[in-house]
């Protein structure tokens, strides 16, 4: 547990000033997503430790390198939690990682997404300087939302120092269900659409699993009022989904990660599908070309990234490139962060 | 003569330009027909637009902003003019451009769980559209009734239940907007979590200075099985904030924390008849909501903890009638200490939630010290606080004096760690409070986003983020992350 934040600074600084071109780097795990780039390696898993963290504020603040599993752990001890359970793929995953890739967990549909719990950064932008955006507290609307916009850039516009997130307590109680269901879209849909206490809902290979959580009384009453046998340790399913350590994700194939409209009919594509995110998120196995998962994705109002590989993001064109581009020199007018890390040509 | 880089010699053009574009009735020019439109809800502040248009399509509106873009006219967009921070108040040399024709559900989707709507469809018709269906649209700013999906999106309204359910843009999936260049941009999408920057996120908070929306697409969420709310009096108002903390820490969420004061209870009471007990010096409103068995064995332990926390008495509402009218109290608290003060002022800044009740302490001692009345109706779950400061206009000095306060109260937020507004926006009447809660370098940021969709500065230019020269000035004592400059001396 260390505040580096001045040699940090010191560093951006050098090679604003040498010209050169950084390639953020903190726990190391996610390097496999977006494109791989070229730039000094610039490690940032240093500036690490819990800043603040008040159980009753259901708030934590947390330096950049402060690992996932530290985090977690704090919580777990005033029985609070990550809601959007974010995959760690390693357990050198870090704070600052996990809020620049974005990635959320099983329990994202219903309790939100990483952005969603995000509620303010303290960064340093392409100039050098340290900024302070949003805040500790649950609502805060003062100047544009610069915390969440940091959510999914991929370090792109800066380097995280610390994240201020909201955190939620733990349900009293939790149980998983699974039984043989053959309209996996419909099931999991109505599900949605209901009142009973869902957290999770995936299906993979004929089976639907269900999550539910929430008071005793709660989850005991839905679970008479839901089709399924109980998942017997279902929570090592659900961390299998969530760090891709199921035998589905075991392969040599391509993986697509399809995000569509909940209620979306199966797509019309060779390969093995796994159904996460009570259907908005869906996993393909398949050596279909990229152009036609693509536009198969983009019909039904979604979009695909390819998640292992090179390809993980959809081209961008016309005014949202530009959007993007001016976005980008607004915080990096020098392109020191991450050059082609989301887009190629910045 | 130069108005803001605008030669005024060609305003006639552009007025002729708009006209023969949208036809005669869409823009209004006489002084009665503008009068309406020269302020929002911060009614302290009226300016009178070159023009008010009322366009009632995407490509009328991708025109108008072509057009005033080469005029070099700036442009303030506009929904139902409920904003409370000034966001719609027009410029003396630009136009006004009102969302108000754009009032259309386009689709209810209760499949996707989700409604498309034009920008000027009011918040709650959101809700009853999608009633039929068992499903309901989340934040329910009080002013639902009038304020727009368009406003929500630009100003990230929340509502007494966004405790449990999110902001509006925790509840927003996708939008469609022109760029002052005229070019339509469409964002996020029915999927989740679209690739590249969260311009959603971005967009959502942003005043009317980034881009006018013309459509968004919302979350719409299963009505819970039973909702049931608690009332809980106390004595004293420290308890009250208090007991707020303990039913968080009880590992409890519930869908809606509120809480009044006494002149705010006797307000709203006089006004609604919600059954309030006058006599109490704080009154929490906490809504439990789930299904039957959840909502049974939350009300219980909320009821206990209530007790425990010293309230003085604790009811549960016998039915959906009563438990409606405990919300017509709160939702109505404004209007309510509109009726016992010619004028007051909304306040809205918000602090880390254990620094409620110093926070009260702090206000009813500058409350002594202005000499002004303040009646306290808060968001209490999320720390969000609404004082309301009671003066009257018509005596010289008492709106300096209540400004002045109100700027004192947001000092204090910014010093607890919190922010000077939690949901009205800054609009023109935060522009000197930011200077206390950012840095130059920090606004110079916003400004770059802000250049960065429009570079002319043509969209509701001047409000939402000051200029340095500005903060300069107005020589704030900047409050750096809640630490004073000067601790060890002592601020009233
Ligand atoms: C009695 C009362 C109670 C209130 N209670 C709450 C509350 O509980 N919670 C809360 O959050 N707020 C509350 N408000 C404040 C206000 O209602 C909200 O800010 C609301 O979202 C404003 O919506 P509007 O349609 O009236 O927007 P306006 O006031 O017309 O505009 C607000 C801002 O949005 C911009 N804007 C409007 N439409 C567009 C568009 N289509 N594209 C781009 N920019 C646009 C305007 O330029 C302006 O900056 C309350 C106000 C009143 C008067």
């Amino acid at each position: 547990m260390a505040d580096i934040e001045k040699d940090l600074q010191d560093g951006v600084r050098d090679a604003l000033a040498k010209k050169r071109r950084l390639n953020i780097v903190s726990g190391n795990t996610k390097t496999f997503l977006g494109a791989r780039i070229e730039g000094e390696a610039f490690e940032v898993s240093g500036h690490s430790g819990i800043v603040d963290y008040d159980p009753k504020e259901l708030v934590m603040t947390a330096r950049c390198g402060t690992s996932i599993a530290e985090i977690e752990s704090a919580l777990r001890d005033a029985n609070q939690m990550l809601a959007f359970e974010p995959p760690r793929f390693g357990t050198a995953a870090t704070l600052g990682g996990t809020v620049a890739c974005g990635l959320s967990g099983p329990r994202r549909p219903y309790a939100g997404s990483c952005r969603d719990h995000v509620l303010g950064c303290r960064m340093i932008n392409g100039r050098g300087e340290i900024l302070d955006f949003g805040g500790r507290v649950m609502k805060n609307v003062a100047g544009f939302d610069a915390s969440r916009l940091m959510v999914g850039a991929f370090g792109t516009l800066g380097i995280l120092l610390e994240v201020s997130f909201k955190v939620l307590p733990r349900a009293a109680s939790s149980l998983t269900l699974v039984h043989e269901c053959s309209d996996p879209v419909g099931y999991l849909n109505s599900l949605s659409a209901s009142p009973l206490p869902v957290d999770a809902a995936a299906h993979v290979d004929g089976l639907c699993y269900v999550r539910l959580s929430g008071s005793d009384q709660a989850v005991s009453e839905a679970k008479q009022r839901l089709q399924g046998e109980l998942l017997a340790g279902g929570e090592v399913f659900w961390e299998g989904l969530r760090e891709q350590k199921l035998p589905f994700f075991d392969t040599d194939l391509p993986l697509w990660r399809i995000a569509c409209p909940p209620a979306s009919p199966m797509l019309d594509l060779p390969g093995h599908w796994m159904i996460d995110w009570g259907a908005s998120q869906r996993w393909l196995k398949s050596a279909a070309e990229t152009g036609e998962i693509r536009q198969k994705a983009m019909e039904a109002g979604g979009h695909a990234a390819l998640f292992r590989g090179e390809g993980f993001m959809q081209p961008l064109t016309g005014t949202l490139l530009l959007l993007h581009r001016n976005l980008k020199s607004a915080f990096d007018p020098e392109g020191v962060f991450n050059h082609g890390r989301l887009c190629p040509e910045f | 003569m130069q108005v803001g880089g605008l030669d005024k010699g060609n305003i006639p053009s552009l007025v002729g330009a708009l006209r023969a574009r949208l036809g005669s009735e869409a823009v209004l020019t006489d002084r009665e027909e503008l009068a309406p439109f020269e302020c929002d809800g911060l009614s302290v502040y009226r300016r009178r637009p070159l023009a008010v248009l009322l366009p009632s399509t995407v490509e009328e509106v991708q025109e108008i902003l072509r057009l005033c873009g080469a005029h070099r006219v700036p442009v303030v967009a506009r929904g139902a003019g409920t904003g409370l921070s000034g966001g719609a108040l027009p410029l003396e040399d630009g136009v006004l451009l009102s969302l108000a024709r754009f009032n259309r559900i386009l689709k209810i989707d209760p499949l996707n769980r989700s409604a498309t709507v034009q920008p000027g469809v009011r918040n709650l018709a959101i809700s009853d559209a999608a009633a039929p269906h068992g499903l309901y649209y989340a934040p329910d700013p009080s002013s639902q009734i009038a304020c727009t999906i368009g406003g929500n999106v630009a100003e990230n309204s929340g509502g007494v239940h966004c405790l449990k359910y999110g902001l509006t843009v925790h509840n927003l999936l996708a939008l469609k907007f022109v760029t002052m260049a005229g070019e339509l941009v469409e964002i996020g999408s029915n999927a989740p979590d679209a690739q590249g920057y969260d311009l959603l996120a971005l967009m959502t908070g942003s005043e009317g200075l980034l881009g006018v929306i013309v459509e968004a697409t919302v979350k719409l969420l299963p009505r819970p099985e039973r909702a049931q709310v608690i009332l809980a009096a106390f004595g004293d108002v420290r308890r009250a904030a208090e007991a707020v903390g303990e039913v968080i820490a009880a590992g409890i969420i519930p869908a809606g924390l509120e809480m009044m004061d006494s002149l705010a209870i006797r307000a709203a009471e006089d006004f609604v008849h919600a059954g309030y007990p006058v006599g109490a010096e704080a009154l929490l409103l906490c809504e439990l909501d789930g299904t039957s068995a959840e909502v049974s064995e939350h009300v219980m332990t909320v009821r206990d903890l209530m007790k425990k926390s010293g309230a003085t008495e604790v009811r549960t509402a016998r039915d959906e009638a009563e438990r409606r009218m405990f919300w017509k109290g709160r939702k109505s608290a404004f209007p309510a200490v509109g009726r016992i003060s010619p004028d007051y002022y909304c306040m809205d800044g918000t602090i880390p939630r254990k620094n409620l009740p110093e926070m009260l302490d702090r206000i009813a001692q500058l409350s002594r010290q202005y000499g002004l009345r303040v009646a306290n109706v808060f968001h209490a779950g999320d720390g969000n606080l609404h004082p309301l400061i009671l003066f009257d206009a018509n005596v010289p000095g008492e709106l300096d004096k209540a400004e002045a306060f109100g700027r004192d109260i947001l000092e204090l937020c910014v010093e607890a760690g919190g922010t000077v507004t939690g949901e009205h926006g800054v609009g023109v009447e935060k522009l000197d409070s930011m200077c206390s809660q950012f840095e130059p370098a920090e606004l110079a940021q916003f400004h770059a986003i802000k250049a960065a969709f429009d570079p002319h500065g043509l969209l509701n230019p001047g409000k939402g983020v000051p200029t340095l020269h500005r903060c300069a000035e107005f020589g704030a004592m900047h409050v750096h992350r809640g630490k004073l400059p000067h601790p060890e001396l002592e601020r009233f």
